[in-house]
């Protein structure tokens, strides 16, 4: 176990290394830093000051060393538009972000499992045919469309709930603004993970029916009924616990892209999460922001894969005693 | 009165065009504490008679008519949740394969104790308690410590005995045991076999064994019931319907078996139960394309010799050569094979058999040792094309003739494959008329080039594998399990078939099995396996009249006795 998870650990820092190296390339390569900084007046010798000072004349991989080594601590320099630490930038919008992906992922194992399980036991039942195509909109309509949609009937049809915005947010500690506290917030949150979880919700219930159709038909699921079980242990102890494997390494990669591709929702509902702001910043070439997102995001990815690679040693027995 | 007591049941399954009725008219009765035997061959309906008593039959398939008493109640009509009432607590039920019976994911204690709590009001402690005890009655060893493990800590007759275990939580009247040693070695076998006659009679429950195994019948049940075809055609005492069988479908049966106590020139084959197909001509080497530019090098001596062979498998990787864990799968193995004999390999699962003919054929690369095939040192052929020349030579026939077959080709291209691939013909022309030639003489006909292999039945698809194996003109032939698959019957057919291929294409084989009764028939020497080792090397018929080593002694011991069925084959002879 601990073996298996130090080699885990070492290939994520592999990861990371590499992603690193992408994000460093973007910011040392792509057009020229120091015009990016400066006004158009400034004197060559001041530039070449600058560009000295900021160390862009030692050897590359000096660069990348103290380019990493300022990641680590979450330094990534200073936005060009906003003339502030990048990391500042950041520590503003994640919770935003993170409180809406968690939403959202929350809602798609809660209506996406059960709904899951329904088709999986009872195929051939109108509602489970009815969940199936219904999912097939999920899958086939774009994220932007689904939050159109839902804003011109939510917001501006029946005006239930807000279109944009967080509403308004409680300070927790030094950092961490949170929606959940207020009613504003809460409305505010519902059709953006609603939106941004639709998407999951369809894949979480698509892939725990096709896996509880292929476990049902089992010889264990088979000798549990034989063995008079009541169907609840069956389905729930027996099956569901055996669809989980899959399930968790599907939820776990998809909760990564939730964090990743929020950009597209926050954009639409004007969410003021990270995606919205990395959106700004492609518009406006802020590289120190762009190469901060690529890190920070797949940081997250390789966190929670690293999570899902330790779970399965909880669900599945069989991968905890070493093999002989 | 009987504990279960079936009458005139009838089991149908509707499909799109037509009704298949998979159990016909079946009329039974089962007592405490005997066992009845349900044999038959796969499709007979055998196991669909467990599954209408017990009340999981697969949809579609439902009772169409008949009744099913338990103790004199007649039980095929209960609502659902009084159905399930009874499974379990008046009948329990043991699946074939332990290995997939238990859920992977919770330990043997929460299965039991889920088991005994759904069915008997006893605490979570008290049904500890009971299952610590089950668990020592079907013979584990440690069971307060093993109770705690999950199912694959378990070898496949320990979990074999936990299925049983479970089987039993709530004392039920009547077990329905479904081919409950078919995936078992000969030795778990004998012992699970006496563990469920020991548990029969102790605990006086009416034990109902399905199987296809006419030497489990003969050995533990005091009645049989044949079926063919979802008919029961005889039904008796054991001794009386496999002494003196009055059907003819049982005398084909029962003469098909294959015999461990006297060899035979070939296996009857009873025309009552599969038509063999075409009629095969008799190949005559000479003139014929499979005997046509056999350039193989001339050999004196043994076609194939080897020498202290050693395979070991890394069962734990490690940068330092010390932490490296191995697995010896075979160890300092040496034996000969003379040109046109048939040398056995038989030993239990994991004792090194199959990864003996995995060595020979090149599929895995020895630790260490020699192989020799002619003259040639196989190991250290570099050369592809030698390598390919050598492959040529030697063909394998695998044991599942359902996975061994690429189900998205035509039998004609599965069969033309290895015959452009070794460029044996010179035109699409010559190789059409070699497939269909190779097609006739394992019996399928030239028509059936044309199908899938999932248009046939397991018999004839090991009859595919054969004309596949037969179409680079090899001259030695491993045949791993080729018939561990398939019905006595159909076994029958095909042991003939490579028999006489032997004959009349000279082959030399390696046969391995499991099974001491098809080696016997088979091989002229035979090779004992256990734990990778070699134990005896002797000729066939000194094997088993005077077995050398105790490990083959105990083996020979183990089989079922075939005495019924040795009475019943002089009767019909």
């Amino acid at each position: 176990m601990i073996g298996f998870a130090t080699r885990r650990f070492v290939q994520a820092m592999i990861v990371m290394l590499v992603v690193a190296l992408l994000s460093f390339t973007m910011f040392r390569f792509v057009g020229d830093p120091i015009n990016q900084m400066v006004g158009i007046e400034t004197s060559l010798e001041d530039r070449e000051a600058l560009r000295e000072r900021l160390g862009l004349n030692d050897p590359i991989p000096l660069q990348f060393y103290h380019f990493i080594s300022r990641a680590v601590r979450f330094d990534f320099g200073t936005s060009y538009q906003f003339r502030q630490p990048v990391s500042e930038l950041f520590a503003k919008r994640i919770p935003a972000t993170l409180e809406l992906s968690f939403t959202s992922a929350l809602f798609a194992l809660i209506v996406g499992v059960p709904m899951g399980l329904f088709a999986g036991l009872n195929r051939d039942s109108s509602i489970s045919k009815l969940f199936l195509s219904v999912s097939l909109i999920g899958i086939s309509l774009p994220t932007f469309f689904i939050g159109i949609l839902l804003i011109f009937l939510f917001s501006v049809t029946l005006q239930w709930l807000p279109s944009f915005g967080r509403g308004e947010t409680v300070q927790i500690g030094s950092w961490w603004t949170t929606g959940f506290l207020t009613v504003s917030g809460l409305k505010a949150l519902v059709l953006p993970s609603i939106t941004l979880g639709l998407y999951q919700m369809t894949l979480i219930m698509r892939l725990i029916r096709a896996e509880m159709l292929e476990v049902i038909r089992t010889d264990y699921i088979k000798f549990a009924r034989a063995r008079g079980l009541p169907d609840r242990l069956v389905n729930f102890r027996h099956a569901l616990k055996n669809t989980l494997v899959p399930v968790v390494t599907i939820t776990g990669l998809q909760l990564g892209s939730i964090i990743a591709f929020a950009t597209i929702t926050e954009t639409v509902f004007q969410w003021p999460g990270m995606g919205l702001m990395f959106l700004q910043a492609v518009q406006n070439v802020d590289i120190p922001i762009m190469s901060a997102y690529l890190m920070l995001t797949a940081f997250m990815f390789v966190g929670i894969n690293f999570i899902v690679d330790i779970l399965y040693f909880l669900i599945d027995p069989r991968l905890r005693v070493g093999r002989p | 009165m009987s504990v279960l007591e079936i009458k005139d049941l009838t089991v149908e399954f509707p499909g799109r065009k037509s009704v298949f009725v998979a159990v016909d008219d079946v009329t039974l009765s089962v007592d405490a504490g005997k066992i009845l035997g349900v044999v038959g061959e796969s499709g007979a309906g055998k196991s669909t008679v467990g599954n209408a008593v017990i009340g999981l039959l697969q949809e579609p398939g439902h009772i169409a008519g008949g009744e099913i008493f338990l103790h004199g109640r007649r039980i095929d009509q209960l609502p659902y949740r009084q159905k399930r009432l009874l499974r379990g607590r008046k009948i329990g039920m043991i699946f074939q394969d332990p290995l997939t019976s238990l859920d992977p994911l919770q330990t043997v204690e929460s299965q039991l104790v889920e088991t005994i709590r759904t069915h008997l009001p006893l605490s979570a402690k008290q049904a500890r308690q009971r299952a610590v005890e089950l668990i020592d009655a079907v013979g584990i060893p440690d069971p307060a410590e093993r109770i705690g493990q999950y199912p694959h800590q378990f070898s496949g007759g320990m979990r074999q005995r936990v299925v049983i275990a479970l089987a039993l939580c709530a004392e039920p009247e009547l077990v329905i045991a479904d081919e409950p040693t078919t995936a078992l070695d000969v030795s778990i076998q004998a012992q699970i076999l006496e563990l469920m006659k020991k548990l029969c009679a102790e605990r006086n429950v009416a034990m109902m064994v399905i199987t296809h195994d006419m030497g489990v019948i003969a050995d533990i049940t005091d009645h049989v019931a044949v079926m063919y075809r979802g008919r029961l055609v005889e039904y008796g005492e054991t001794n009386q319907v496999l002494g003196a069988p009055d059907h003819p479908y049982t005398r084909s049966l029962v003469s098909a078996v294959p015999r461990p106590d006297i060899k035979v020139d070939r296996f009857p084959v009873v025309d009552y139960i599969e038509k063999a197909g075409a009629p095969q001509r008799k190949i005559d080497i000479s003139s014929h394309w499979l005997g046509k530019a056999r350039d193989f090098s001339a050999v004196s001596g043994p076609l194939v010799r080897i020498r202290d062979l050693d395979m070991r498998f890394e069962t734990r990787g490690s940068i330092f050569p010390s932490r490296r864990k191995y697995f010896q799968a075979v160890r300092k193995v040496s034996f000969d094979i003379e040109q046109g004999e048939t040398f056995g390999l038989v030993g239990e699962s994991g004792s090194g058999k199959s990864t003996i003919a995995r060595l020979v054929t090149g599929l895995y690369q020895p630790t260490d040792g020699t192989i020799l095939f002619g003259e040639t040192e196989l190991t250290s052929l570099k050369n592809r094309k030698d390598v390919l020349a050598m492959r040529r030579q030697m063909q394998m026939i695998f044991q599942d003739p359902y996975s061994s077959l690429n189900a998205r080709m035509r039998v004609k291209e599965i069969i033309a494959e290895p015959i452009r691939f070794h460029k044996l013909a010179s035109g699409n022309a010559e190789v059409r008329r070699i497939v269909d030639d190779l097609l006739d003489h394992v019996g399928l006909g030239t028509a059936a080039g044309q199908k899938f292999p999932h248009e046939f039945s397991g018999g004839q698809r090991q009859r595919i594998s054969i004309a596949r194996a037969l179409a680079t003109r090899p001259r030695f032939l491993i045949c791993d399990e080729p018939t561990s698959a398939l019905d006595v019957s159909i076994q029958a057919q095909i042991l003939n078939l490579l028999k006489d291929l032997q004959e009349e294409l000279q082959l030399t084989m390696l046969f391995i099995s499991h099974d001491l009764a098809v080696i016997r028939q088979m091989c002229n020497r035979i090779g004992v396996m256990r734990n990778g080792e070699l134990c005896e090397v002797s000729g066939c018929d000194q094997l088993f009249e005077a077995p050398q080593h105790p490990y083959t002694r105990e083996l020979l011991e183990l089989m079922p006795s075939m005495e019924l069925l040795s009475r019943a084959n002089l009767a019909t002879a």
